[in-house]
């Protein structure tokens, strides 16, 4: 009898705990939903332009998660290595690097001397030297990345080292790095391209600079190639499982150091097409790459990390409320990632695990 | 008259742990084919360490492995499956943020060939899992996580599984329905080592048992006569 009784009274809980359930599923939709809608109709132009920086901040922070989900390192680096492939796309096109005195040394050979390599192409400030710089220059990062991890992550991780001590050693990373930029670049900020950027209309839209349509289409292409790839196939499956729970990984089989270089390719290299895009978006400095280290954060703890999609979500986010709060008069624009923080605060009281956090 | 066959799996002298201490010291053991093996003991006598141990996830400090005669000791998981071991942890046995189809297929990563047969196989022996392959692992009950774990691992169609403590957290319903996987699994040709604390009903599927005491083997036997044995019943049975 008493069986029974208890039984009941749980079927009758039932209907309230369900709808906790559901509300706790769409309330994250809802409220992205709602305010990104109000922003796209109210703030067209800082919402686009938003969406752009975001889709950017997105892949970086698409590849961060994946290092973090899977490498366990908290790459404090990642901004710095998005500057270092910038500076190399950089190095592979004008073959610039600082001389003796003023001006730069010129290498003998550069991509932009080939024929017809500085054409613009459609309405873009560029021509096909460019996308070619930025394939090499993705091509060059990757065994960097590769190095770094062998000679520093992956002997700490050897020896024991917990997610703080991979996090030092990650800062120390981004140091060595910027301040191997700041000796073969200097301190100047420096452009792909001079010229006028031309802006385009896209029917519904405001005006864009076209380099920007540029960066929108690569970016969120990558980033749905990068989901092919985690979803839809027995690397990106291997790679997922590895991230859940190594161990087991292991005793299924898989070897994960494989995974492990894989990670880096894929996540490196999103990483690396995100900075050179952000260098082409604005200009190659190497203090930029630790200024964007905190919307990129923001936007993997917003996603959940270890979830690429959150991840991409997230920096949209970031993005976006960056530059409308900016438009609101909220803030003074020196403080948009500061903004990303109190979202990013206000998301974490509520959800611990972020928006799309993987594991319960 | 030819030479009975090598056991599947054979232990001597196994010492292991973490760190500097050793946790199990001089353990035997023998797993012979189509046999059900059980290790019981209090918690913390080393039954754990002793499967992490032959499967390589701790290394062997001293001591021999044997599967079906051939050294296997000091190899590691990712060897040890290929070789005929599959292995079923005590917790975190299954990819909690992978549907149950991903975690077969994980499971039967390293297959050349078949993969979907085996799939189509571990779903027709429990049709649990079938229900909602592309189902979250992480939104099943414990007992259908525990189904989910075993058929994992039995995806390379292991001649030995080694399973730790199947049954812990489970409805009583829930147990009998492992237990009765566990035969099944053993009667279509898998050897069975398992690890549990719910002696009595283990020992009472099992052919042979062995009894782990503050990390060495105090009793050996067949199941039936541990079962009956004082000893056992008082220490290990809470008679
Ligand atoms: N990762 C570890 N690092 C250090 N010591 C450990 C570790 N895991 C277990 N131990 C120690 O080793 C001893 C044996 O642990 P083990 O997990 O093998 O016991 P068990 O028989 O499986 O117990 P239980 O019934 O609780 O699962 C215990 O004293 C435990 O504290
Ligand atoms: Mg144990």
């Amino acid at each position: 009898m008493a069986s029974t009784t208890a039984t009941r009274q749980r079927e009758a809980v039932d209907p309230s705990v369900r709808c906790g359930q559901w509300l706790n599923a769409w309330a994250p939709w809802i409220v992205i939903l709602g305010l990104g809608g109000w922003a796209a109709v109210a703030r067209t132009d800082q919402f686009v332009v938003g969406i752009i920086i975001g889709t950017l901040y997105a892949l970086a922070a698409v590849g961060l998660t994946m290092i973090y989900g899977i490498t366990n390192v908290p790459h404090f680096a990642h901004g710095d290595s998005m500057m270092m492939a910038a500076y190399l796309a950089f190095l592979v096109f004008a073959g610039a690097v600082l001389g003796a005195g003023d001006g730069d040394a010129v290498l003998p050979i550069n991509v932009a001397m080939l024929p017809g390599a500085t054409e613009r192409i459609w309405e873009f400030s560029f021509g096909y030297g460019l996308i070619l710089a930025l394939v090499i220059g993705v091509l060059l990062m990757i065994p960097v990345y590769l190095a770094i991890d062998r000679v520093v992550y992956q002997r700490l991780a050897r020896m024991g080292a917990g997610t703080a001590i991979l996090a030092v050693a990650s800062l120390g990373v981004a140091i060595t790095i910027r301040g191997a930029m700041l000796m073969v670049w200097g301190p100047t900020s420096r452009r792909y391209t001079t010229g006028i950027r031309d802006t385009i209309q896209i029917p519904g839209l405001p005006r864009i600079v076209a380099d920007q349509f540029f960066i929108l289409v690569v970016a969120i292409g990558l980033t749905v190639a990068a989901y092919v790839v985690l979803y839809r196939t027995t690397l990106g499956t291997t790679m997922r499982a590895a991230a859940d729970n190594p161990d087991l990984a292991r005793a299924s089989g898989i070897d994960t150091a494989v995974t492990r270089r894989w990670t880096w390719i894929i996540g490196g290299g999103l990483t690396a097409v995100a900075g050179i895009l952000l260098a082409l978006q604005s200009q190659l400095t190497p203090e930029l790459g630790f200024v964007l280290l905190l919307p990129i954060f923001a936007a993997m703890i917003l996603g959940g990390i270890g979830n690429p999609f959150g991840a991409f979500l997230g920096g949209l986010i970031v993005g976006v409320v960056g530059e409308v709060s900016v438009s609101l008069g909220i803030i003074s624009p020196g403080y948009k990632t500061g903004v990303a923080f109190v979202v990013l605060i206000v998301v974490i009281l509520f959800r611990p695990r972020g928006l799309f956090g993987a594991k319960a | 008259m030819s030479p009975p066959p090598p056991p599947v799996l054979s232990v001597s002298g196994l010492t292991s742990g973490y760190g500097e201490v050793p946790v199990v010291r001089d353990i035997s053991i023998e797993v012979g084919a189509s046999e059900i093996v059980t290790i019981i003991g209090p918690n913390g006598a080393g039954k754990s360490t002793v499967l992490k141990a032959i499967f390589g996830l701790l290394r062997t400090w001293d001591g021999q492995v044997q599967l079906d005669g051939t050294s296997i000791t000091g190899l590691p998981p990712e060897r040890l499956v290929r070789q005929g071991i599959g292995y079923v942890p005590q917790t975190e046995n299954i990819f909690s943020s992978l549907t149950i189809r991903e975690n077969l297929a994980i499971g039967g990563f390293t297959r050349a060939t078949g993969l979907a047969e085996r799939i189509d196989w571990v779903f027709a022996l429990f049709p649990v899992l079938a229900e909602r392959p592309n189902e979250r692992a992480s939104r099943l009950s414990g007992g259908q996580r525990q189904t989910l774990a075993i058929g994992r691992a039995l995806m390379l169609e292991p001649r030995l599984l080694m399973l730790d403590e199947p049954s812990a957290s489970l409805s009583p319903i829930m147990l009998q329905t492992v237990f009765e996987n566990v035969v099944e699994i053993n009667r279509r040709g898998t050897a069975i080592l398992m690890v549990e604390q719910n002696a009595r009903q283990a020992l009472s599927i099992s052919h042979r048992g062995y009894v782990l005491a503050n990390g060495i083997n105090r009793l050996t036997g067949p199941a039936a006569d541990l079962l009956a044995s004082d000893e056992v019943r008082r220490l290990y049975l809470g008679e």
